[in-house]
């Protein structure tokens, strides 16, 4: 009785003021509103930039949507940079990676989570630990580690850092620790080994974990930055981000030019983000990492 | 169960542990022990490499771009900080209020989080550009002479806190969302029967079971942000005239610019070092105001 009282007296202090609180909810609406297009707003704002002509640009006021429509800047810009190139190269070094990074992760995980071996704990200690080293300290020496492997300036040398991934280990293993094991153990009385437990149940059962794993390699492999900045020179090689800032050095203010390669390099990621958003979150916000 | 002795089991566990033990020894674990051995040296990767014991160290103490750089990096967080946090705040916040459309916004904000700082950083130069830029059209439009932005030294760190901010606001704001959801509604409710106001529910119940995630979130972008680069690189490559150097941005140019590996690899590891100090600090500090359970 004492509760249903305590409800009803709450109720009833919620709703005292209904128009205060009306008002005040068009007021935060409004607001957040206003928020969420100053996000939004730039991306329309580049995209309609790389519809204008050079000319129209310059002169005020500024425009949102162009007149004429200029569909030549994504010609000109794909003619005078291998701005397709650029785009291979990133979706192949993402895919790459991404796919790299799951299963040695995944198996990792497997290991860490499931089987039992001497310096299990210690070894999953070093895995952590290398997550509190920043890129900044390790990327001197691996620089100089590819030029003695002769790899500066190749493909090879923009994927290899990125096979493994403490954080994906770390992901899947506390995934894999989750899951019931009656379905494992039924399996090894069958005779299944750890490969096949490992790969017909565990995978499948932890598939949220390894898409989010998934999702959030490819967003960051795809953003990433300073390691192609210093691993690689040659036009051909380069990711989209590299080959962006290089064609900024080259048309400073062709803003047209240098917003449509950026609406070239964004709709790939939207379509990732729109298509596996609850995975992107996730992904992001555990690792505390960003693009 | 599967025998755990013998050779079999051994090849098993070796089988799922080195495809990413290997690599992980390679090129994370085996760079991060040779960089504290490239700092000893003097080498231009041209002539072989030079042992100078701590030189380099000794040298960076009295080096003033580095100082610079170091004020500069400082300048950014102090800027960029209370920026998000605040605001990512006032959003989870608002957010927060079971209102309709919560998924349309929060997929709005979260945006330019995943857009790659390239493209942030080039958008932001058109906007903020000082002769046919949007910002100071708009500007002039309510009489206001719009600054040079990025071409001016006195401007140029504020752009790129402005774009900063502008890119993780959603960051901040999605933990702390998750954060203020997790807190449970009956508390809210008790202290609505306890005659409790909206600014005291704020301070008493919202705020104190917030702290874990504002703790989290403070950590996470402390470290991440005072290894700012990215924006500096694409938005003013360090300049005008040096206003905008930052320690990342100085490694980079030291090591393949002038050529000074070993000295580069000293500021890595020193910056490296303080960001563990600062870290251990907030550790240390948290206990006086986070609040766990």
């Amino acid at each position: 009785m004492a509760e249903l009282a305590d409800v009803s007296m709450a109720t009833r202090a919620r709703t005292r003021r209904p128009w205060s609180r009306i008002v005040g909810r068009a007021v935060v609406h409004v607001v957040l509103s206003a928020g969420g297009l100053a996000m939004i707003f730039p991306f329309l704002w580049m995209l309609s930039t790389s519809f204008q002509s050079a000319g129209a640009l310059l002169v005020p006021p500024p425009q949102l949507i162009p007149s004429p429509i200029e569909l030549g800047n994504y010609a000109e810009i794909a003619s005078a940079f291998p701005l397709w190139r650029f785009l291979v190269n990133s979706l192949g070094v993402a895919a790459v990676a991404t796919v790299l990074q799951v299963t040695t992760s995944a198996m990792a995980a497997y290991a860490f989570a499931r089987l039992r071996f001497r310096g299990r704990d210690a070894l999953f200690l070093l895995y952590i630990a290398t997550l509190m080293v920043p890129l900044q300290v390790t990327i001197l020496p691996l620089f100089v580690e590819m030029r003695f492997l002769g790899l500066v300036d190749s493909y090879p040398a923009l994927v290899l850092p990125s096979i493994a991934s403490a954080f994906g280990t770390f992901l899947l293993r506390q995934a894999f620790l989750g899951l019931p094991r009656d379905l494992e153990e039924a399996a090894f009385m069958d005779g299944a080994g750890h490969v096949t437990v490992f790969r017909r149940i565990v995978l499948p059962l932890a598939l949220p974990a390894v898409a989010t794993l998934a999702v959030f390699s490819f967003v960051a492999s795809w953003n990433s930055f300073l390691w192609p900045l210093i691993i690689v020179n040659s036009p051909d090689l380069m990711t989209l981000p590299v080959g962006l800032s290089n064609l900024q050095g080259r048309y400073a203010t062709a803003w047209n030019l240098l917003m449509a390669g950026s609406t070239v390099a964004v709709i790939p990621i939207l379509v990732v983000y729109i298509v596996g958003q609850k995975y992107v979150i996730r992904g992001v916000t555990l690792s505390g990492l960003k693009g | 169960m599967v025998g755990q002795r013998g050779w079999q089991y051994r090849a098993v566990v070796l089988l799922f542990i080195a495809p990413s033990l290997v690599p992980l020894l390679l090129f994370t674990v085996g760079p991060m022990v040779a960089a504290a051995g490239l700092s000893t040296v003097r080498w231009n990767l041209l002539r072989p490499p030079e042992f100078v014991g701590l030189d380099n160290y000794v040298r960076l103490a009295a080096d003033a771009n580095f100082r610079d750089a170091v004020l500069h990096t400082v300048a950014y967080v102090s800027g960029y900080l209370p920026l998000v946090m605040v605001g990512g705040m006032l959003i989870a916040l608002a957010l927060n209020q079971r209102l309709r459309g919560l998924a349309i916004f929060r997929t709005a904000y979260f945006l330019p989080v995943v857009t790659s700082w390239v493209v942030v950083a080039l958008m932001w130069r058109w906007l903020l550009d000082p002769g046919a830029g949007l910002v100071n059209y708009l500007l002039g439009l309510v009489g206001v002479d719009g600054p040079g932005w990025y071409n001016d030294p006195a401007w140029a760190m504020p752009s790129v806190i402005i774009a900063s901010a502008w890119k993780d606001l959603g960051f901040v704001m999605v933990i702390l969302l998750a954060g203020l959801q997790s807190i449970p509604e009956e508390y809210y409710e008790a202290a609505s029967v306890d005659g409790a106001g909206r600014w005291t529910r704020f301070r008493h119940i919202t705020l104190p079971l917030l702290t874990p995630s504002l703790f989290f979130v403070l950590v996470i972008s402390l470290i991440n942000n005072l290894q700012v680069f990215d924006q500096v690189w694409v938005m003013t490559k360090g300049g005008p005239a040096g206003a905008t150097t930052v320690v990342v941005e100085q490694i980079v140019t030291n090591a393949f610019s002038y050529g000074q590996m070993g000295y580069a690899a000293s500021m890595s590891l020193l910056f490296f070092v303080v960001l563990l100090l600062i870290t251990l600090v907030q550790f240390r500090l948290q206990r006086r105001w986070v609040t766990y359970g």
